[in-house]
Order: structure tokens, then sequence, then C-alpha cells
């Protein structure tokens, strides 16, 4: 198959590799050198759209270690840092705490499916609350089904329902959102640990840690996980300024983000968004340690059941009918 | 002695770029393809990741289905090394080292569409083991990333041991290679299985959460693999007049039948189990072979592609199962080629994407890869080929005798 010319050139390799070194020949100099030239003017076609690259990460950020590694010095340069970011990229004074969970407290979540009327008023609560750009609704934490009264098959639920009217005849509403399960499938798969629970039951994720490769969203039972497949976008009015670390700070673009019972709010001993916002009393969060709390009357009083109990995550979010 | 390995250096780097006309075209075409697709990767990372198909609820896509598929490749080597190395076949020793070098590129390739898929592609320290933090031996993909390098670096090295040592007319020292090649073909099917566990783990999936994923990928690797190197060696013969016996190709022959009608026979299984036993966990399955109407509209984009990598396996099962027709090398090549393409198909999106429908919240909806994703894509495949080309082209050289330490000039 080789050519007189390919033959001539392989020589000249060869010899090339001899101790004398002869000079290259002009031809094979030019040819070496235009190759070069293309080479090189390929790598800038490849790389030219690069220009374009706008949140690119800063030294300091590319460098951050995992959140459990940061001592109390390095987190106040880290808050410092998030701070000034989120000033700079959308223009907004914000405070960016580290709440850390309360000792004692085991926080659960109840929910009575035979109030909630559908109305999405929770939906959007969170939304605001924890910095979810209100024009993108698939991002939301909360996801209502509308399901018929005779049935308890997901897929037969319509989370695409309106609720003009709301509730319907014939049918029931059912939140989901992250059930803060005590087996979490989610944190288990994560490759890199960006994501864990916390001693107060709230499974986190560290945005600055997290690879965004979404094993934990394929793992979680309960759709459950949302990705940064784009740069949120807020103006600044609609931001909320206080902000948690490992909460409702504004995400970066390619990490995973969830319900994290509003740690910003429930650290501090108020109820999350979802709870407040709701206009029909179905939602009820509390101390699952506290043996006088709102949380173990309804385990002692109500008959409670978890969803998608095969999949063995043992939640600490409850459903129950009551009217 | 390292003087040496420099020369060899400088006189493979040199050797890379020397070529007739016909493998400068070959060479500039696979550039020009892995250009493109670098060029869409740029783009991605400028735009992010909503400008593939996938979304929060279909969140992994073509990339993963090929990063699958890759790995398959990758492990195939090892049905040509446990017939080289343990029960030393001669023709297939003539040819081990092809395998291996294609599990390098397939190896890459993989690596590469893992790379393209995750969302924080400068955050890929955090997988070092002790400087990252890499959560094993709690996640699969954790076990992924540690089996992926190393059968990635065990292959590098004993295919640049062996080769190396063949460039100076040494003869390698058994004891640097052998246990190395023991560890390979332990390390081939570990590779495959964590790949079929990282799916596997998954309690909310039931479509992948069944035992069987793991047997399927080992037979439809054992498939594709073997497959592919039948074509390889037949072009390699070809186009550098290296020897390659026609009895290395009935031995891959024969391992492609066994492994492809062990393939369709545990598709079958699924398929009982998942049709005939039929539950709530059959959406998946129903949604992949007949789609699914949900709330009055019909779901079904992958119904076509998963009936015609049934066809073409079936097709090539039939071929190969008749000795007289799978004899002649044009029906043995069109059966490799169906089986790769329907494997393709069937392991690779036919996989990955119905595991996501219907979600856990019961919507359903479907995937359709974007321009870019092809692109990517396309590109990859492009950069591992050139790789396994190039491989080729300095071991070719090495395995004649024709590069080597004392050849006389122009020897090439």
């Amino acid at each position: 198959m080789q050519g007189p010319e390919t033959d001539s050139e392989a020589k000249d390799t060869n010899r090339s590799s001899d101790a004398a070194e002869p000079p290259a020949s002009r031809r094979g100099f030019l040819k070496a050198g235009m190759g070069t030239m293309a080479a090189f003017a390929a790598m800038g076609g490849v790389l030219e759209p690069l220009r374009g690259l706008k949140d690119r990460p800063s030294l300091s950020q590319f460098l951050q270690q995992h959140y459990t590694r940061l001592t109390p010095e390095m987190m106040e340069r880290v808050l410092e840092r998030t701070k000034q970011e989120i000033a700079r990229d959308y223009g907004a004074e914000v405070d960016v705490k580290d709440y850390k969970p309360m000792t004692g407290v085991e926080f659960a979540y109840a929910l009575n499916l035979g109030r909630c009327n559908g109305l999405r008023r929770c939906v959007y609560a969170c939304m605001k609350e924890n910095n979810i750009p209100l024009d993108h609704p698939e991002m939301a934490y909360i996801r209502v089904l509308e399901m018929d009264i005779d049935s308890l098959d997901l897929e037969q639920g319509d989370v695409l329902y309106t609720t003009d009217p709301a509730p319907k005849e014939g049918k029931y509403y059912m939140p989901i959102q992250c059930n803060q399960c005590r087996k979490p499938p989610c944190t288990k798969v994560c490759p890199v640990q960006a994501t864990w629970t916390e001693p107060d039951g709230v499974t986190v994720v560290d945005y600055n840690w997290c690879i965004g490769c979404r094993y934990c969203m394929a793992g979680c039972p309960y759709e459950a996980r949302r990705f940064n497949w784009t740069k949120p976008a807020f103006r600044p009015e609609e931001i909320n300024p206080e902000m948690s670390y490992l909460g409702n700070r504004i995400r970066l673009r390619g990490v995973v983000e969830k319900c994290h019972f509003c740690l910003q709010r429930t650290r501090q001993g108020k109820n999350p968004a979802c709870v407040e916002a709701c206009p029909t009393g179905s939602r009820i969060f509390g101390n699952v340690l506290d043996p006088d709390g709102k949380i173990q009357f309804i385990l002692k009083h109500k008959r409670v059941y978890i969803l998608k109990a095969d999949a063995g995550t043992i939640p600490r979010f409850y459903y129950f009918f009551d009217v | 002695m390292i003087r040496d390995y420099l020369v060899f250096l400088r006189r493979a780097f040199v050797l890379s770029f020397s070529g007739n006309a016909l493998f400068y075209v070959w060479m500039t075409f696979l550039t020009v393809l892995a250009a493109i697709g670098g060029r869409a990767f740029c783009i991605q990372l400028v735009e992010g990741l909503n400008i593939t198909g996938m979304t929060d609820q279909i969140s992994w896509g073509i990339y993963i289905a090929n990063f699958t598929f890759l790995v398959g490749l990758a492990a195939a080597a090892v049905m040509l090394v446990i017939p080289a190395y343990i029960y030393r076949n001669r023709d297939m020793h003539d040819v081990v080292l092809f395998g291996e070098l294609l599990a390098i590129a397939a190896m890459i390739m993989s690596m590469c569409f893992v790379m393209v898929d995750i969302g924080r592609p400068d955050r890929f320290w955090h997988l070092i083991p002790f400087v990252g933090k890499l959560n094993f031996p709690r996640s699969m993909l954790a076990w992924d990333v540690i089996v992926l390098m190393g059968y990635l670096l065990v292959n590098m090295h004993i295919c640049g041991y062996l080769l190396y040592m063949k460039y100076l007319g040494r003869k390698p020292t058994v004891l640097f290679y052998m246990p190395f090649v023991i560890l390979s073909i332990a390390w081939a099917i570990s590779i495959h299985t964590v790949t079929a566990f990282l799916f596997v783990a998954l309690v909310g999936r039931p479509f992948w959460n069944t035992a069987i994923v793991a047997p399927r990928f080992l037979g439809s690797a054992f498939t594709a693999g073997p497959g592919f190197l039948i074509i390889a060696f037949q072009i390699i013969r070809y186009f550098s007049g290296y020897q390659i016996s026609a009895k290395a190709l009935y031995v891959l022959r024969n391992i492609v039948t066994a492994s492809l009608l062990v393939n369709l026979f545990l598709l079958s299984c699924d398929a009982f189990k998942e049709f005939y036993a039929a539950s709530e966990h059959s959406s998946s399955a129903r949604f992949l072979f007949f789609g699914l109407i949900h709330h009055g509209q019909y779901y079904g984009n992958l119904v076509p592609w998963v009936w015609s990598a049934i066809v073409m396996e079936s097709i090539a099962g039939i071929i190969l199962i008749i000795p007289p027709v799978a004899r002649r090398l044009m029906f043995l090549n069109i059966a490799c080629v169906l089986a790769n393409v329907g494997i393709w198909i069937e392991k690779g999106i036919g996989m990955v994407v119905p595991g996501f429908v219907p979600t856990p919240q019961g919507s359903v909806l479907e995937y359709m890869p974007t321009w870019t994703e092809g692109l990517v894509c396309i590109g990859i495949w492009a950069f591992g080929l050139l790789l396994f080309s190039w491989m080729l082209h300095l071991a070719i050289p090495i395995m004649t005798d024709r590069f080597h330490a004392k050849a006389p000039a122009g020897a090439l």
C-alpha cells in the first residue's frame, strides 16, 4: 500500500533517529510547519466558543473543599465570597448563613390528603422562599398530582392540571416533595459525598461540591431532585435575601438541588414556607423526637402511610386521609 | 535505559506522522470529526446542559448510553485474552494485542462520555480518592471510577510493556506481564458488572433493578466486542498486510455466536418477566416495546428503534447458526455489523432511557437527543477511532519487526 513518497518520508524518519542528525529536508520542514499551523488554527476553531463562557469558577471556588472539611474561618470566607458572587451576578444584597442543626431535633412532616385542595399555594411559596425562578415551574421542589378519588396509582395522576377550578369533583390532590428518607438512596449513590443527611434529618446538597452526574436523581424513588441545566435567572426583587449555605442560596449551574425543609427557617424554629402557605392546614411539620409534638400526635392517632414503602427508604414524610 | 526509552518515544512520535496518503486521509477525516465534536462540547460548556435533550425526568441520555456500550466493548478484550494467554491459542496470540488496544481506546472513549455528561467537569478532581471525597465503597459510581481507571492502566501496562520489549528485541519477563494479564481477565468481567450494578443499584427504577442486567451486559459485550474486532481485523489485514489467520476470525466468530444467543435468550427472559407477569413495574418495558398512552397521548419514540435492534440481532443470530453461511466472510461481516448496531441500540438508549419512563411520580415523556449531543457523540467516537488507529499504526510495525531498536534506516 505504500507509495514511493511515503517510503522516502519513512526513510527520513529513521535517519533522523541516528546519532548524527542530518538537517531536515526543506520540503519536510515546510510540511511540518504547515501541519503545525493548521493544527493550531483548527484548535482555535474548536475552542472559539469558549470565549462566551461567562460563569467560569474563580480559583478559590475551584479549589474549595468539601463542606465537612471547612474550618469555621474557611467557612467565613466562603460565605463572604458567596455573597459577593450573588451581588456580582444578580445585583442583590443578600445574607448567606450556615445554619447548623439543633440538638435533640429531628424534623418530620405529615400531610393530610383529605384536606389538600390542590391550589398549589405551597408550590409557589416554596419557589419564592427557596429562590427557584418562577418561570421555571419544573424546578419546583413540590409537585402536586391530581388523582382520581378511587386510585392511589401515581401513573394515573396528572401534574399539569389547572387550578381553575380546584378542587374538582371526584379528585383528590397529592403533593410530592423530598421524603427526607431515613435510608436515602440518593446519598448512598453520590460518588463524591456531595449530598448527605444532617443530624436533624434533612438531606442536603453541597452545591459547591456536587459534580452534576445526576446519579442521585436516577436513585431517588420520589423524583424529588432537580438539576440546574442552566444558570438560574432572577430579577433582584425576586430574590429572597435570607439565604442558607446548604439551603436556599442561589444555586450554581450544573449542580443538583432539592427540598431541604426550608432549613433557613426551620433551624430557627419557624415552619417551612409550604406549611405557612397552606390555606387548608393540610401540612404539619415538627420535631418527631418531641413526644407531645404534632407529629407524634398524628403518628399515634391517625392512619398514616408512606409513599413507596416497598423502596425501603423509611421516609420522614407521612401521608394520611382525614377530613 | 531511560535514554533508549526516550529515543523510542521520539521515533514513535515521528512514526505517528508518517504514513501513506490513505493514512493521512483517514486520520485527517477522524481529526476533523473529533474537532467538530470538540467544538460542540465547547458550545455545551458555554450554554450548559440545557442544550441537550435531557430533562429532570430523563436525566441521562445518549451520553450514558454510549458509555454503557463502550464499557462493554472494552471488557470484551478478555475474550481474546483468555484463549491467547491461558489456552495458548497460537492464532489468538497474534491478535490479542489488538483487542487490548481496542480496550484502551474504548475505555478512554467511555470516560470522555462521562466527562461530557457531568454538569461540573471542572470538579472532576472531587472523584480522586483522598484529594477529593470519593464515596467508596458505598457508591457504585465510585466503584466504577476505580475499576475503569484500573482497567485502563492495566491494559496500558500490558500493551506498552509487550510492545516495548518487542521493539527492543527482548523476551518479555513473564513476571512483568502475566500477573497483570490474569488481573485484567478478572477486571474485565468486573468493569462491566460494576457498570451494570450502577443501574441495578437503584431501587426506585424497577426497569433496571433486576438481577439480569449484569449477565445481559456481559452477553451483549461479548457479542459486540469480538464482532467489532472481526471487522477491524479484516481492515487491518487489508491495509497493513499484517497476517491474521482465518482461524483467529473463526474463534471470534464462535464467541460472537454463543454470546449473541445468550444475549437473545436473556433478553427473552426479561421480556417474559415483564409481559407475562406484568405489574405496575412493567410500564417501562411497555414504553420501550409498545409505547404508553398517558392522558390520551401516545409516547413511544423508542419503539421503532428497539424493534429494529431486535430484528438486526435476530438476523445476525440466524446467519451465525447456519455454518455454511457463517463461514462466508461476507455474511459473517454482515452479522457482526447487525449485531453491533442492534446491541448499541438495545443496551444503549434502549436500556438507559426506559429506566426513567414513567418517572417515579408517574409522568410519561420522551427523550430526543439534540444536534449538539449528536455531534459530541460523533466527536468522541471519532477521537476513539483516531486513538485506536494511531496505536495500530505504531503497534503493527513493532509486531512485524519493522519498527525496531536496531532496525536499519529505511526498514519501515
